[in-house]
């Protein structure tokens, strides 16, 4: 079974899963991050592969991302470092960026390199949904990874059941439609979206990302689904020294 | 061959709708209404009110006789420049900001590399009363400085782009973030052929105005509304997709694209996509972008702010790839040439983005009596600091 479909089965609140952006802070870094994380908590990984153009993301992510590429991560870098993974990380692992370096290193060879390595899953987030399933799903199930779809409040039901009729893993719900690291504020609008898809009783799990920070807001997402994404938060309290530190006290604010 | 958009926004292999959710409500939206509204009786009747009173539409053709002598052919120059706020970028933004009020938006949002199609978005803004908010790359900033100041005076604001190359293609990024934060009242009005679909197919259609007034006024000044020949220079490819949408499927028409060479094709300082670009996904849309083999977008160059970009519109890329159209590039140098050339003998000082197209008569060979239709853009006050430094006037 897929490592993600194997958690959701056995966790069903609580789930912390925590992106960083390959190649940032140093180039090395990648496995060690992952080590460090597994080992203070983690439940899930979101490994970012940088790109040049990032839209979806905010100032913090952009400066990651330009850091990782200025220092030479690239998809055929971050397959090489990633088959170590398996000799030492368990929890599930997703790689996280955007279609264009996917579509250079060519769709198959990117799903059987993520299989080769033990990756379990791809967030795209400029992959159409009518894309994915017209020209890439047969690929990405041939290789047993999840696709993961986002969710904003301005989603329709109906598109809704679309995605959770596509997905196989979970379905990241953003707290609101914003680019990354905007903080998350549980409003009375946003309180009743997360509500309304609740209340759906989708097939798939639900994460809710985009602005968690603190142990607070942690909180706040677990109450609505099965857990929560930190993404810009924890790429912000990254440094070169003191690494497996850092991440330590990061990871305490979530499980103390 | 259909060299136009089909049901599921592609041009052959390009185009489509490459954005993240947080974009898909506004675009779908526009998908779902553009033709309709467009197409509605009343909002053709203001379009074309706004166009010709207040835009001054129809744009000259002007037949410039010494170039014409010295190319020996018949070189019409379609007068963009002569339009209100100088240049094509206007005709795009009228459309859009009467689809983006029939829509019920409120605020606009705009990109801009030589701050024309900021200025076009600035004054539709002013002429309504809606909010505006313009990205620029900090460089173009610097470079097109009168432009910021007429967006300013215009009451838009102008925010400067910061990231990645600090030009076109981070303006635009920039401006797809806004509207990611903005979800709900805000219209980008996109300035070129380029971004997920409909904004190619959209744009296209409000600048075929320049095509389908010179098939018109060919016809009066020369009884034959079929040219030989149509230039038009391409960034992003609004003018050249406006110049060329009434002749596509007319292939007896030759149509010729011009890039910006910058320094050279192969000197690495050089924005002429179809030569220096890959299949991809750029601002939306699958496309031809200059790119890294991993699929890292190469920051460009060209001595024209309004040319300064990695891509090209998808409908280009597939009238590229089934030879419909021929690309070329033509370099800085030669452009500005071009540029003194065209002010000294017909006294018209071009943008220098258009005087790329008027470079590539340079290297045509006419037979004598051929219609050419080069499309003049926009005028080139904004590039004077380019043009005197250049020339050192
Ligand atoms: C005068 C002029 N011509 C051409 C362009 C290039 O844009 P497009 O290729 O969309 O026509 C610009 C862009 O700013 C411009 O100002």
């Amino acid at each position: 079974m897929n490592r993600i479909t194997k958690l959701f089965k056995e966790k069903k609140n609580n789930i912390l899963s925590i992106y960083y952006t390959a190649g940032y802070p140093g180039l090395g870094d990648t496995i060690a991050i992952a080590n460090a994380l597994e080992k203070a908590g983690a439940d899930m990984l979101e490994i970012g592969f940088p790109y040049s153009d990032p839209v979806a993301d905010g100032p913090v992510i952009q400066a990651s991302s330009k850091h990782a590429l200025d220092q030479g991560m690239d998809l055929n870098l971050l397959f090489e470092q990633l088959k170590e993974l398996r000799k030492t990380v368990t929890i599930p692992v997703l790689l996280m960026g955007y279609v264009n370096p996917v579509l250079q290193y060519g769709v198959e060879r990117f799903c059987e390199a993520c299989a080769q390595v033990g990756v379990d899953g791809c967030i795209v987030p400029d992959l159409p949904m009518v894309e994915y399933e017209e020209f890439y799903k047969d690929t990405f199930l041939k290789y047993g990874l999840s696709n993961v779809f986002l969710v904003t409040p301005q989603t329709s039901v109906e598109r809704i059941h679309k995605i959770d009729s596509l997905s196989n893993g979970f379905i990241y719900l953003l707290s609101s439609s914003a680019t990354t690291g905007q903080n998350l504020q549980v409003s009375d609008t946003t309180a009743a979206y997360f509500s309304r898809i609740a209340a759906m009783e989708l097939n798939n799990p639900t994460m809710i990302g985009f602005g968690i920070s603190s142990k607070e807001t942690f909180d706040k997402a677990c109450k609505y689904a099965n857990g929560g994404i930190i993404g810009t938060a924890f790429v912000k309290s990254l440094s070169s020294d003191k690494l497996n530190e850092n991440i330590d006290a990061f990871m305490k604010m979530f499980r103390a | 061959m259909n060299y136009f958009v089909n049901e599921k926004g592609y041009y052959g292999d390009f185009g489509g709708a490459y954005i993240p959710e947080m974009l898909y409500p506004n675009v779908e939206e526009l998908r779902q209404n553009y033709l309709k509204i467009i197409g509605d009786p009343s909002f053709q009747q203001e379009f074309h009110h706004l166009l010709k009173d207040y835009v001054g539409r129809p744009s000259p053709l002007y037949l410039a006789k010494r170039l014409s002598k010295k190319y020996n052919a018949n070189i019409f120059l379609k007068r963009e420049d002569l339009n209100h706020t100088g240049a094509h970028k206007i005709n795009n933004t009228i459309g859009q900001i009467l689809l983006a009020e029939k829509l019920g938006k409120k605020r606009i949002i705009a990109e801009t590399g030589a701050g024309q199609h900021g200025v076009a978005t600035a004054t539709v803004c002013a002429l309504r009363g809606l909010e505006c908010v313009v990205y620029m790359g900090e460089i173009d900033i610097q470079r097109q400085a009168p432009n910021v100041a007429r967006m300013k005076m215009l009451g838009a604001k102008v925010v400067s782009a910061v990231s990645g190359s600090k030009t076109l293609k981070d303006a635009t990024n920039e401006a797809m973030r806004d509207w990611i934060n903005n979800p709900v009242d805000t219209h980008y009005i996109i300035g070129s052929v380029v971004g997920p679909h409909p904004y190619p197919d959209m744009v296209s259609i409000f600048q075929s105005v320049i095509s389908e007034e010179t098939k018109k006024q060919l016809l009066e000044q020369t009884g034959n509304d079929q040219p030989d020949y149509v230039l038009a220079c391409v960034g992003g490819g609004s003018n050249a997709m406006g110049m060329f949408y009434h002749f596509i499927d007319d292939e007896k028409v030759k149509l010729i694209a011009v890039e910006a060479g910058g320094k050279g094709v192969d000197t690495g300082f050089s924005a002429a996509t179809t030569f220096l670009g890959k299949e991809g996904v750029l601002h939306g849309s699958r496309s031809i972008l200059m790119q890294t083999a991993d699929g890292q977008v190469v920051e460009p160059h060209s001595v024209s702010a309004g040319l300064d970009y990695p891509g090209i519109g998808p409908q280009h890329a597939h009238l590229f790839k089934t030879h419909r159209a021929k690309y070329v590039s033509i370099t800085d140098d030669e452009s500005l040439q071009a540029g003194l050339l065209c002010t000294q003998m017909e006294g018209i000082i071009p943008a220098i983005e258009s005087a790329h197209a008027l470079a590539y008569l340079e290297k045509m060979e006419f037979k004598g009596g051929e219609n050419v239709v080069v499309c003049l853009s926009g005028r080139g006050d904004k590039d004077m600091d380019t043009y005197m430094k250049y020339f050192g006037f």
